[in-house]
């Protein structure tokens, strides 16, 4: 099995009309992942290579029956896009947009739990979710994901989510699951929802996790992988050799005071009982260890 | 961006939020312009990003206009933990009854926004903070439903400010709040907030981080962003829309995505060397934003060696290889090129590289092979 999105999900783009969308948007199909219709407003009724474009995302569920969408627009119009989807219909929202205002994240944010508590946002400014060889929601490559399992992957940075990916893929160790779920300073899903989900996963026997530093997230999951995790957990945390003090590039990759710092966060989930590996490349090599022992 | 105390005051007044009467003045005969108009006795403060200004001497008070004249003179040029005063802010002095304490922030674990605020403010807030955390009354507050008079009414009298304060200190947190989420503050700090002898109150100070996603927003935030200074490399990366922090070591770096850049830089720590920079390009940089990092990394004498770290998402590979020809084209790069190149559009992107490999461009598998090729080269 995967987590939250496979073979069924039908999944629209909210931004298939423009660059990015277009690209990526077309990218998912080409990898079977069922794309179903594409939303810009003024533009329903045209297509993008053969996929439906409709004016609102409710026309489109409507039409197609969809439940996951995949919001490529621009920061200015996401929270925006955002919560039409869930007034639409979806219940399943991939974010990728870098750069929505911390205020606009931290409205829809909580508007979506209040008023959609059904709803699950994943980001934004995330890479999205690959269930491989079943469906692939955002900009993730998925020749790098290798189907089958047992490991499912969560991950806080985009690249390094595909650096995580390629590791175990070269090794042949397949992914049940692998969730970005973005850096930003409000998150739609956090580390201790994906970890829940992979606990509750028959197919999947252990989970990567790649975090870094800035905010507790990291030290938050390994409470809670203390007290509820069975499956083995492999963990990096980018940023040891980041100078403090210094925002380096994501919001969320802030370190203030000790708290945040990659050494903090490594040595909580060491506590908690994880595999902590220096880089992205013993981590994978950690992995193949376990899975080859399961 | 982080502001400086006097742009703080006047976004804080766009919200009516009270502030002393003053001016920021950049010379001499500025401050003493500013200083009679404001009227005696008044502050002098040096205008640094920076804490602890006061204790290295840098806030003065001056009766007339040859004291002015004279701190002016003597703060003006100051170095305060490295940072250079280059601006003054003057305001008339103010007669402190009580120092209290204000701000908002995001909390980040709850996803709410988070408010703080004490009866004990003053320089010595974060060991009132650490000694007794109590004297500090935080609220978490609903970004949907925000802050109203009525809960700040509440808040006032929960946090043991004086009652001749409370209502005053109620009005000015609600507009503080609309400072923070209106104005897209990441903190909107007051500290101290005073309550003067004559029973007013007002911010005396003023600590605002301002978004920069939301800079689409405010046009306004144009006048913050002149006043910004920064290393000479960082200024030249942030005008070509890259992420860069100069560090001092010799490998020059170049990554997409933060997280990738960070973890290149511990992985080129672990095999033995030290990064000279942090630098992200961003998701979906083209060619032209590639070369323009090249550009960037070869402007810092230090960089023997550059490792472009790439594993393409919504950053395509090839258009990094044309990014990297165009840059080898228009300027001469002194440091040897390790790259390392995966995910979209690897093959095209390698391929475009391929017939232009020699000594000074090197590909490597791995990132960990790339690495330790661009850390001999640099120790060599």
């Amino acid at each position: 099995m995967s987590i939250f999105v496979d073979e069924n999900t039908k999944v629209i783009v909210q931004g298939l009309t423009g660059g990015q969308g277009r690209f990526h948007g077309l990218r998912n199909r080409d990898y079977g992942t069922k794309i179903v219709g594409g939303v810009t407003p003024g533009k329903g009724g045209t297509d993008v290579d053969g996929i439906p474009v409709f004016n609102s995302v409710k026309e489109a569920v409507e039409a197609t029956g969809a439940t996951a969408s995949f919001v490529s627009v621009p920061p200015k119009f996401a929270a925006a896009a955002i919560l039409e989807a869930a007034e639409g219909g979806i219940t399943f929202i991939v974010c990728i947009t870098e750069g929505i205002p911390a205020h606009d994240e931290a409205v829809t944010y909580n508007r979506l739990v209040e008023e959609f508590p059904g709803v699950r946002l994943l980001g934004p400014n995330c890479p999205g979710i690959i269930s491989p060889g079943k469906c692939n929601i955002g900009i993730t490559s998925g020749d790098i994901a290798l189907a089958g399992g047992p490991v499912g992957i969560v991950s806080r940075s985009g690249t390094l989510t595909y650096q995580a990916l390629h590791e175990l893929s070269q090794q042949g160790i397949g992914q049940t699951t692998c969730v970005g779920i973005g850096g930003d300073p409000v998150p739609g899903t956090n580390f201790i929802d994906c970890l829940a989900a992979f606990e509750a996963d028959p197919e999947t026997k252990a989970v990567m996790m790649i975090g870094e530093i800035g905010g507790s997230e990291e030290e938050r999951a390994a409470e809670w992988i203390k007290a509820n995790m069975t499956k083995p957990v492999v963990s990096y945390i980018a940023g040891v050799t980041a100078p403090p003090g210094r925002k380096m590039g994501h919001a969320g990759a802030i370190i203030s005071g000790s708290k945040g710092t990659a050494q903090a966060k490594m040595d909580a989930l060491a506590e908690a009982g994880v595999h902590v590996c220096l880089n992205p490349t013993e981590a994978g090599e950690k992995m193949v260890e376990i899975v080859k022992g399961l | 961006m982080d502001l400086f105390e006097y742009q703080g005051k006047q976004y804080f007044s766009q919200f009516g939020i009270p502030v002393s009467p003053g001016g920021a003045a950049d010379t001499v005969d500025e401050a003493v312009a500013v200083a009679d108009k404001a009227g005696y006795p008044v502050v002098v403060k040096a205008q640094v990003k920076v804490g602890g200004r006061g204790k290295a001497g840098g806030i003065k008070l001056a009766d007339n206009a040859d004291e002015v004249r004279l701190h002016a003179g003597n703060i003006l040029g100051m170095d305060i933990k490295g940072h250079i005063v280059h601006h003054l802010w003057i305001e008339r002095s103010s007669d402190i009854k009580k120092e209290y304490y204000a701000s908002f922030t995001l909390d980040r674990p709850n996803k709410t926004h988070l408010g703080m605020l004490s009866a004990e403010g003053g320089v010595e807030i974060e060991e009132v903070a650490a000694r007794n955390p109590d004297a500090i009354s935080m609220i978490s507050i609903d970004p949907v439903r925000g802050l109203d008079l009525e809960t700040a009414r509440r808040w006032v009298v929960e946090a043991n400010l004086d009652e001749v304060a409370r209502e005053q200190a109620a009005v000015l947190l609600v507009q503080l709040y609309e400072c923070y989420t209106k104005g897209d503050c990441d903190l909107a700090e007051i500290n101290p907030l005073i309550l003067t002898t004559e029973d007013k109150v007002h911010a005396l100070d003023a600590k605002v981080t301002l978004d920069e996603n939301a800079s689409f927003r405010h046009p306004e935030w144009e006048a913050f962003r002149a006043t910004e200074t920064e290393d000479p490399r960082e200024k030249m990366a942030k005008e070509k829309g890259l992420n860069y922090i100069g560090l001092d070591g010799t490998v020059g770096i170049i990554a997409n995505g933060a997280g990738l850049a960070m973890s290149t830089l511990d992985v080129v720590n672990q095999v033995g060397g030290t990064a000279a920079n942090f630098l992200d390009i961003g998701g979906g940089a083209n060619a032209d934003v590639m070369a323009a990092a090249m550009e960037v990394i070869n402007s810092d004498p230090k960089v023997k060696a550059i490792f472009v770290n790439i594993f393409g998402g919504i950053t395509r590979v090839d258009e990094v290889a044309k990014g990297v020809l165009e840059a080898l084209s228009r300027v001469n790069i002194s440091a040897p090129i390790v790259l390392r190149l995966d995910g979209t559009n690897a093959v095209e992107g390698r391929a475009i590289l391929a017939d232009h490999l020699n000594d000074r461009l090197i590909t490597e598998p791995t990132m960990l092979d790339a690495a330790r090729r661009a850390v001999g080269l640099a120790n060599a």
